[in-house]
């Protein structure tokens, strides 16, 4: 647990340098919000004699919660999410290790359709000592919404570079916290592979399906945005490498992971290109998280001696 | 080249093999030594003696008890203080023989000289007559399985034997038994392998050693060489990668040839290999070359807690404490002693255990590492599934044998579980894995078991 907790550190520091004082407000309200809403159910709801507090659980999901959100969000409307995410995703069914969904996303998913103004205006990087009155901007994604929406491929020429979207310092650049500097989230891989926390399956699987449907869209229609602007762009890398990644709901086989990587990877683009929402990383987690217990259940390990 | 090992899972646990240059000692005799009659696997042996009775070394004190049995020997001379029960390494009370010993008096009809005695001197032996010596000696698997060795030797008739796989691998943690005979008698054990590869009518032969040991590797392929070259054997040892459970029987097997046994009920020869411990391939020798049935064994007395840990030739019936003893006593504080590694030993509660045919290695494990931490909530991270090297998922069987799911645990393939402990080992919520899984294990070869006696 702890070491998903320093691979999420560039992460954090990037949206710290990107966001400044708001950043610093979101984080600490989303982390101390659900240590809280952890401590309290399993003290005074299940009266359990282990608290669950210190396994470093709800301390992820507070960080992967405040990497979602907008950084001028209003502290009450994350203690929302928080409750939502601790209280309903997790405990609901049982904490730790029982929950079907990704605490954090669901909390995430339920602020966005609660309060879908707040949750889709995207503060612009560079403002260090604002946090409610920051200046919003486009994000990537909503620029490439409206050049689908409208048909008018030359909407794209308002994208950042790759490189820039690469390191997250576009000017004028604008998104959630944790999505914006697709560099300190592959360090974040670097460290998890390397320490072996998780395996390369799930991450590669879902950038590299992202990729090549993508990548088949563009050569199709120039409308379509080219596959590297559509992993470094919204929540793809966050998601592929944090949110998809999480143990619990995840399958457990590598057969299994990648089915479920290629799913996520098909579904992000489907709902980006054509769906409502601008963005489709959680949606797309979400839904596969429902199919794991049923991948889990068919999917199995190649047993010893049924050599193929 | 690539060092060879076994296709999937395994892990690396500290090697704590304290005693590797300790050379072996021999055991004092017990004051009384105690013979449980089941210590292999199969039929428990029937006594042959009444109380009483005088008993020489080497003496059979009780027969086999049916077809898969060995019969057992006395490893002292004395009187037959009385046939009972006493707690044994299962941890359950069994019926055993308990012997007063009066000096050291061995029947005459064992060899007890040094002298290497060579197939070539033995015109009389015909693979059935090493097979009859091997089955009338008790000899059974000294890894610690116990499966009575004459069996593994006259393999199914849908089965062809190519190979025998002499297993030194030794992938447990603090065990050097093996390594230590491999020393001091390595003449001895290929002896024995050509007594095995007779029998089986085999010409291929492997001795399969972790590079851990490579003084082993050295000797035994020199030997090997200066034995084998030009003969009608080809002898290969075999290296192996570092790896635990590198000495499962079908581990090895994947290692050496390449080839993996298929599910219960397929055994090793299926695939063409008969595996036998080196404590085995010596026992072989002496049952066959020296006439002198199994009733001493290589063993180690280990603990890093232990004064003087060591390696002992000891007579079997021996209890435990006498060794124990001999190593400095049992050390102040907490103490976990076990009969075998800590990776598949198990955990004793009397120190009056005897050592059996199948005793590797007393363990002593102390204080922290003793004592087993709160099992905290599964988090499916699959670290078990991705280190199991029978490629099952050790999480769910463990969770299907706690809610007694027994149907669905038998078609999730518990049964091929050779309980290594590489899951329990390696799960960061110190889940009890293993525990449940043996558990569930027991119960559904249980109900197999049954269900083949109902439709006979």
């Amino acid at each position: 647990m702890y070491g998903v907790i320093i691979a999420l550190m560039p992460a954090l520091l990037a949206s710290f340098y990107f966001f400044g004082l708001g950043s610093v407000i979101v984080t600490t309200t989303s982390v101390a919000a659900c240590c809280f809403f952890e401590w309290a159910i399993c003290k005074y709801i299940l009266k359990r004699q282990q608290n669950t507090l210190l396994d470093g659980s709800a301390v992820i999901t507070g960080l992967l919660l405040a990497f979602n959100l907008p950084s001028n969000l209003p502290i009450w409307i994350i203690l929302i999410g928080a409750l939502f995410a601790i209280g309903v995703a997790k405990f609901t069914f049982g904490g730790l290790g029982n929950n079907i969904f990704n605490p954090a996303l669901v909390g995430r998913a339920a602020l966005l359709v609660a309060f879908p103004a707040q949750m889709t205006t995207w503060p612009k990087i560079g403002q260090w000592d604002t946090y409610l009155d920051a200046e919003t901007g486009a994000t990537p994604l909503s620029i490439i919404n409206s050049a689908i929406r409208t048909g008018d491929a030359s909407l794209l020429e308002q994208l950042p570079s790759s490189f820039d979207l690469f390191l997250g310092s576009s000017s004028g650049g604008a998104g959630a916290m944790g999505e914006i500097c697709s560099l300190a989230l592959l360090l974040g891989l670097a460290f998890m592979l390397y320490n072996r926390i998780i395996t390369w399956h799930i991450p590669v699987s879902i950038l590299g399906t992202a990729f090549v449907f993508s990548g088949l869209l563009h050569l199709a229609s120039p409308v379509y945005p080219d596959p590297i602007s559509v992993l470094l762009t919204g929540g793809m890398m966050l998601g592929a490498i944090f949110m998809a990644t999480d143990y619990v709901t995840s399958p457990m086989t590598p057969k299994g992971q990648l089915i479920y990587g290629v799913a996520i990877g098909f579904l992000t683009v489907v709902i980006r290109n054509w769906g409502a929402y601008p963005e489709g990383m959680s949606f797309a987690i979400l839904i596969m998280n429902a199919f794991t217990p049923l991948i889990n259940n068919y999917v199995k390990p190649k047993r010893f001696g049924e050599r193929g | 080249m690539k060092i060879k090992t076994f296709s999937m899972g395994g892990i690396h646990p500290a090697e704590n093999k304290l005693t590797h240059e300790v050379p072996t000692k021999v055991a004092a005799l017990p004051k009384q030594a105690i013979f449980p009659l089941g210590q292999h696997i199969g039929a428990p042996a029937k006594p042959v003696v009444q109380k009483g009775d005088k008993v020489k070394v080497g003496t059979m004190i009780a027969e086999a008890g049916g077809f898969v049995s060995a019969p057992i020997f006395s490893s002292v001379s004395g009187t037959v203080f009385k046939i009972d029960t006493a707690i044994d390494a299962t941890g359950y009370r069994k019926p055993v023989i308990i012997i007063n010993v009066e000096g050291d008096e061995w029947e005459e009809s064992i060899d007890r000289s040094d002298k290497l005695e060579l197939v070539a001197d033995h015109p009389e032996l015909t693979p059935e007559e090493i097979i009859k010596r091997v089955q009338n000696a008790g000899v059974v698997g000294m890894g610690g399985a116990c499966f009575p060795t004459f069996i593994k030797l006259t393999p199914p008739p849908t089965a062809k034997a190519e190979c025998v796989i002499i297993n030194a691998v030794e992938c447990e943690p603090y065990i050097t038994a093996d390594y230590r005979l491999m020393m001091e008698h390595a003449d001895e054990i290929l002896v024995g392998l050509e007594l095995l590869m007779m029998g089986t009518k085999v010409t291929k032969g492997y001795i399969g050693i972790e590079t851990n040991k490579p003084a082993a590797i050295e000797l035994l392929t020199e030997k090997c060489h200066q034995k084998f070259n030009g003969s009608q054997y080809q002898v290969e040892v075999v290296p192996l990668q570092q790896r635990y459970p590198q000495g499962g029987e079908k581990q090895l097997v994947d290692a050496v040839i390449n080839r993996q046994v298929p599910a219960p009920p397929a055994i090793p020869v299926n695939v063409g290999a008969i595996v036998q411990n080196v404590g085995t391939a010596f026992a072989v020798y002496e049952a066959v070359m020296k006439n002198k049935p199994l009733f001493e064994r290589y063993t180690t007395v280990t603990g890093k807690k232990l004064q003087n840990p060591g390696n002992f030739l000891v007579r079997m019936g021996t209890p435990m404490k006498d060794l124990i003893d001999a190593c400095g006593g049992m050390p102040e504080g907490d103490n976990k002693l076990l009969a075998g590694g800590p990776m598949m030993g198990k955990a004793l509660t009397s120190v009056e255990v005897p050592i059996c045919k199948g005793t590797n290695s007393v363990t002593i494990i102390s204080d922290d590492e003793a004592r087993r931490k709160d099992a905290q909530p599964c988090i499916r991270c699959a670290k078990c599934v991705g280190v199991c090297p029978m490629g099952l998922e050790p999480y769910l069987l463990a969770k299907l044998s706690e809610v007694k799911n027994w149907e669905r645990a038998e078609s999730e393939d518990i049964t091929s579980c050779i309980e290594c402990g590489s899951c329990q080992y390696t799960c960061p919520a110190y889940r009890p894995l293993l525990d449940n899984i043996r558990q569930g294990k027991s119960t559904v070869m249980g109900i197999i078991r049954a269900r083949a006696a109902a439709k006979k």
